[in-house]
């Protein structure tokens, strides 16, 4: 049978505020277990909660960012559950009315084709502590510091129809609020995590599954692995006759398979109510419009702008646009040598490629877009060819010279121009090589063209690849006859 | 609105609260009693109010996103009953 993966995803999203949703203390990362844990963090009696200003713009910005309607009367409720690191013995969200309603967002496929996605919801709540199970003498040890940082929950519909969309759709909302700056989008340290809703249905059939949720993925690629896994397994167990147990699953990327992580499930029972230490969160349009006036140009923007005014291609551009640190690097490199096709080429080219192959993101490349640009500038001004860029590239990679110009200085790797030398050197090839000239000079027209190439190699490599290939070009079309 | 006895047990274990089988019927009268008591509430007609999330008429005040805490560990440790590392001991919520 076909079967058809139908997925939704919840992405916990840490917002970068300075301090706590709820409460003065730091939200910095990695500070010293609980110094950044306060009596309101902690839960203790007679202590309120008091809102985060910016918590809210955030979410309003990213509802904006998501066209989608803003909630102008939202509401906190509590969400009763006991768990150690969770000091109240609940949570604080919104359930009924939460701060961003309906919306949408486009995800771009391998093949091209856009697909829009639902986005059901946003809303934020408080994040909770961190429970460390190994080394207390048969105890667990309680980090309170994360908790009641704040958090974006952001639900999608459940429009996803595979790994893949799953997969992209997760980098499009890490895309969006990396660009409105308000999450820092640091996978690794869990700023973003994403539990996956998965259920299958045989191709063609409405009704949905019984569907399992995958809880805390916290990387791109585990959100697709850990789907598949998911999926087949599934598969597996209709097929043999079996049927789906709605219960929340753990990823295991080591032995890449899901598993269960209750073993006696006691289904959920929250008892959510309006939380009465919080009044209800009145917005009004005028506050709206003084959010929308900060948006940021957003990804899809800046594709469109790349494509009609940049002439890039929608592939390069989506690239490039992915991430904010890579469009920023992209766009300051492109400023700098005012070539953006050329800009793209390197941006893409050797820079991810090194940059890949140094297990690097763009914020630690060891080359600024400074010296990239002026790299691609001196290209351009036919100072050098772009095979020796690669050289120059390498070498300020390698740390080898402060500037482009002081490498290109130090190595000898200016371009030579002058005719009389490329003639020079283009005489002694054609000297040593007559045998090729006489079969040159006897092939037909257009079987030529390619043989030219033979002596333009020999002549770039007799120059150490410094002769301008263009000049090489002309010079041996008139010598050749 | 009579609670049975296994939803008079289901309530304790949400609460965390453990109630003796023999006190169970007792529970069972009151928490049942003063759900009665509220559901008279159900005859009113609500269908044209609006939900009333906090009885006070006034919306909620923001706070600026300022670090205003100090570290304050170890006063608020030291009424915990094992610490280690700077962390908080508890029975193991894991096996």
């Amino acid at each position: 049978m076909q079967w058809e993966a139908v997925i939704g995803l919840e992405i916990h999203t840490q917002l970068s505020t300075k301090s706590k949703i709820f409460s003065g203390s730091s939200t910095a990362f990695g500070a010293e277990p609980n110094v950044q844990a306060s009596i309101v963090d902690l839960g203790l009696p007679g202590t309120l909660p008091v809102f985060n200003k910016e918590a809210l713009r955030m979410a309003v910005k990213f509802g904006l960012a998501i066209d989608a309607e803003i909630g102008k009367h939202s509401v906190f409720d509590r969400k009763n559950y006991f768990y150690p690191d969770l000091p109240k013995g609940y949570q604080i969200t919104q359930l009924h009315h939460p701060i961003v309603k309906q919306g949408h967002v486009d995800i771009r496929l391998d093949d091209g084709q856009v697909r829009r996605i639902g986005v059901t919801r946003a809303h934020l709540e408080e994040d909770a502590g961190k429970s460390l199970h190994e080394d207390f003498h048969g105890m667990s040890g309680i980090d309170l510091n994360r908790a009641g940082t704040p958090l974006l929950e952001i639900v999608s519909e459940p429009d996803l129809r595979s790994s893949k969309e799953a997969a992209a759709y997760f980098k499009k909302i890490h895309s969006i609020v990396t660009y409105l700056g308000i999450c820092d989008g640091n996978l690794s340290q869990g700023s973003m995590r994403c539990d996956c809703n998965v259920s299958i249905r045989p191709v063609g059939t409405k009704e949905l599954g019984t569907r399992t949720e995958l809880k805390n993925i916290n990387s791109f690629r585990f959100v697709e692995k850990a789907i598949d896994a998911e999926i087949d397994r599934q598969i597996d167990i209709l097929e043999s006759g079996g049927s789906i147990t709605q219960e929340t699953r753990l990823y295991d990327a080591d032995k890449n398979e899901t598993r269960s992580m209750r073993s006696k499930e006691v289904a959920n029972d929250y008892r959510y109510f309006p939380d009465p230490d919080l009044l209800p969160v009145e917005i009004d349009d005028a506050y709206i419009q003084d959010v929308r006036d900060t948006l940021p140009e957003l990804p899809d923007e800046k594709i469109v702008r790349l494509v009609q005014e940049q002439g890039l291609s929608e592939y390069d551009a989506s690239v490039l646009a992915q991430t904010k640190e890579m469009a920023d690097f992209f766009e300051e490199t492109a400023k700098s040598c005012g070539d953006y096709k050329l800009a793209a080429n390197w941006t893409m080219g050797e820079l991810s490629a090194a940059l890949n192959k140094h297990e690097l993101n763009i914020s630690q490349s060891p080359i600024s877009s400074e010296q990239l640009g002026l790299l691609v500038t001196r290209i351009k001004d036919n100072t050098i060819s772009g095979k020796i860029a690669k050289q120059v590239f390498q070498s300020l990679w390698d740390k080898e010279g402060d500037t482009v110009d002081a490498i290109i200085e130090n190595k000898g790797l200016k371009q030579v121009t002058d005719t009389g030398a490329i003639e020079a050197i283009v005489d002694e090839v054609l000297a040593a090589s007559s045998e090729q000239v006489a079969n040159y000079q006897s092939a037909p027209e257009d079987k030529r063209k390619k043989m030219i190439g033979f002596f333009v190699g020999q002549v770039m490599k007799a120059s150490k690849g410094k002769a301008n290939p263009g000049q090489v070009n002309a010079i041996l079309a008139k010598k050749l006859g | 609105m009579a609670l049975s006895s296994t939803e008079i047990k289901e309530i304790a274990y949400l609460a965390r609260i453990a109630i003796q089988d023999n006190e169970v019927p007792h529970f069972q009268k009151e928490l049942s009693s003063i759900l009665d008591f509220v559901a008279q509430l159900q005859s009113i007609d609500t269908d044209k109010v609006e939900p009333l999330s906090n009885p006070l008429d006034q919306t909620q005040r923001l706070r600026a996103d300022e670090v205003t805490e100090t570290n304050q560990r170890d006063a608020n440790q030291e009424g915990a009953p094992l610490v280690e590392e700077g962390l908080y001991l508890v029975p193991k919520v894991i096996e």
